[in-house]
């Protein structure tokens, strides 16, 4: 099909961008790998499950109720189950490349004059002993299987790790019935008081949470962490222990706390496949956006934690602005950034708060040597800690590309996004950008596919087996396959 | 407390699966892995090196942890992939492949 527009993400960001576009005359396709739009703040229980108070796992319900009811009359094409692999730049304007459904098998190519990326982030989890049992999940997917599914991991819950992000779900937890038997936080909380200022705004949600944690006794343990998952088949216990200010463990005053689940993250990191793959430039781990929130490439716009971990308000400010912009210059107007400064102003505010957040929620200094030898780091490769630690002191392997080459973490599955972050701390080094050549693992049948009126990353550029698509399961699996499909190593 | 209960869900009729033979109750909506949760299992799938097992990570469909056996298609991320009447769903051992 062909659009003016393509947005691809329908969190906060995209839908703010889409409304924003469409309503100012622009044709908007707005792509999903979701059924529901929503992204991952406004995760709605599944239709199926017909809940009648889908508000109560989550706030800001009469935000979403504007958005839900803006797109319904709204004429943005709504593309549900698309995942989006690549957008490739054409002399004529930019191709996104999608396969369909949970199955992700068959293609779908949408024609855009311009592309806006709002396609979110992900969670970081720093490994640590145990850490790939059977209920130890992402704090942020004990939050989603809930929004979601309505299902909760155990019945005795730790909420651990370090961020804004523990507290939503914790209270989340507790309010599904589940016993939190505590929440563990590194950081020092208290530390946020000197970022007064910034944060006025964000510490009334704080507050709401933090009620429903002492309504339902949680135990918050700042500047602790847990040093140990126990278990054999699956999680029985965690232990947790106080940390001094350099981030080392206080002696003596290590616990043990018996749960069948623990929720645990460290963060987020902005998903950048899709900007990389367009070459977009990058600020640190983020895409890199001017104030109308252009990317460098002419033509692709982001929004959103794609450009910087900040909170669901955020996305929306962003992507209403992204919107904006981009109806405009497809019209062939330069826009009037008067138009948006409510928005603009918030934006300003909320990355001001978003960097004080960052500032007092960052994984303990010493976490690495908590790490032991035989620790997972990679868990779809299965490369222990001790084996990335050979490769760097053994064999100087001084950066994550060689680690990676010579141990094969971040090979697997997930492409080092789960492991990403952890290798490169355990090497010594900083995270480099991933450089993964598509967004999802794409079948090879798909990538062969004879492309009549396409041209780009297929096996001409990249033949299976030698490009870049090796360090990835395409590139390794069978035809008729499962995308996800690779042999054993 | 029923973790639906704040919801107030009142889902359509139930309906069955089999997880590795035994009959399983799910919900129109669910995932295989809500399904799988709601029913108190959190593994299946063994590794293809150390043979651990694994279940639901981050989720949302990034880490692919959660890789299932549904209908014998192996490799099915249990946290996408909605729950069908019938679904006859097996622990993935390794790759899937080595039956
Ligand atoms: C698992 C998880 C749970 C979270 N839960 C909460 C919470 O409960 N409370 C809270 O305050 N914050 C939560 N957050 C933080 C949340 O990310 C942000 O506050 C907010 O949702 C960001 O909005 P966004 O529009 O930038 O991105 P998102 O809301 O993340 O939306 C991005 C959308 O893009 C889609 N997408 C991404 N890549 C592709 C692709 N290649 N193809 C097609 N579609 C794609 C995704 O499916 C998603 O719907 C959570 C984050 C995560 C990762
Ligand atoms: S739990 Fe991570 S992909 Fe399903």
């Amino acid at each position: 099909m062909r659009t003016d527009l393509a947005v691809i993400g329908a969190g906060p960001a995209g839908l703010a961008a889409s409304l924003a576009a469409s309503a100012r005359g622009v044709r908007v396709a707005l792509l999903d790998a979701e059924p529901e739009p929503g992204g991952q703040y406004y995760r709605r229980p599944a239709a199926g499950l017909r809940a009648r108070r889908p508000r109560a796992p989550h706030g800001r319900w009469r935000t979403w109720t504007r958005l839900r009811d803006g797109l319904a009359a709204s004429s943005v094409r709504r593309l549900a189950d698309h995942h989006v692999w690549c957008v490739e730049r054409r002399p004529d304007g930019l191709t996104v490349h999608a396969l369909l459904g949970p199955e992700q098998e068959q293609p779908a190519e949408v024609h855009a004059r311009a592309v806006l990326l709002a396609t979110g982030g992900h969670e970081v989890v720093l490994p640590f002993p145990g850490w790939t049992l059977p209920g130890v999940v992402t704090a942020g997917g004990a939050q989603a299987m809930l929004k979601g599914g309505l299902v909760v991991p155990g019945r005795t819950a730790v909420v651990a790790g370090t961020g804004p992000l523990l507290l939503p779900v914790a209270a989340g937890l507790a309010a599904a019935g589940v016993s939190v038997a505590a929440l563990v936080e590194s950081a020092d909380p208290r530390r946020l008081v000197r970022y007064a200022g910034p944060l006025v705004g964000k510490l009334p949600e704080g507050a709401g949470y933090a009620a429903g944690l002492l309504r339902h006794r949680v135990p918050f343990l700042a500047r602790h962490t847990v040093v140990r998952a126990h278990g054999d088949e699956r999680l029985t216990g965690v232990t947790v222990a106080a940390l001094d200010a350099h981030g080392r463990l206080r002696p003596g005053t290590e616990r043990h706390l018996p749960c069948d689940a623990l929720a645990v993250g460290h963060g987020m990191l902005p998903h950048t496949d899709l900007a990389e793959g367009l070459g977009c430039r990058l600020d640190g781990p983020a895409v890199a956006v001017d104030g109308e929130q252009r990317t460098d490439v002419p033509g692709v716009w982001a929004a959103g934690e794609a450009t910087g971990i900040g909170g669901a308000a955020l996305a929306l400010a962003e992507g209403h602005i992204a919107g904006r912009s981009a109806a405009a210059r497809l019209r062939g107007t330069a826009p009037d950034p008067g138009a948006w400064a409510p928005a603009a102003r918030a934006r300003a505010r909320l990355r001001a708060s978003a960097s004080a957040l960052d500032a007092v929620y960052a994984p303990p200094g010493r976490w690495t040597d908590r790490v032991t030898d035989d620790t997972v780091v990679c868990r779809c490769e299965e490369v222990d800690a001790g084996a990335v630690r050979a490769a760097v002191a053994g064999l100087g392997a001084g950066d994550p590309r060689t680690v990676k080459l010579l141990t094969r973490a971040g090979m697997g599955w997930c492409q080092g996004r789960m492991c990403g972050p952890a290798v490169a701390a355990l090497a010594g080094c900083a995270p480099t950008p991933s450089r993964r050549p598509f967004a999802r693992p794409v079948p090879l049948g798909v990538l062969a596919r004879p492309h009549a009126d396409t041209a780009g990353p297929h096996p001409t550029d990249h033949p299976a087996g030698t490009g870049p698509s090796t360090d990835h399961p395409a590139g390794t699996g069978r035809p008729a396959d499962r995308p996800t499909e690779r042999g054993p190593s | 407390m029923n973790p639906r209960e704040p919801s107030g869900a009142r889902p359509g009729p139930a309906f069955t699966v089999t997880f590795d033979g035994r009959p399983l109750e799910a919900l129109p909506g669910q995932t295989v892995a809500a399904v799988l949760w709601a029913a108190d299992v959190v593994s299946w799938r063994s590794t293809r090196v150390a043979a651990r097992p694994r279940g639901v990570f981050c989720g949302i469909g990034v880490c692919f942890d959660c890789l299932v056996t549904v209908n014998d298609r192996p490799n099915q991320r249990a946290c996408l992939v909605p729950a069908r009447p019938g679904d006859v769903i097996r622990t993935q051992e390794g790759t899937g492949h080595a039956h």
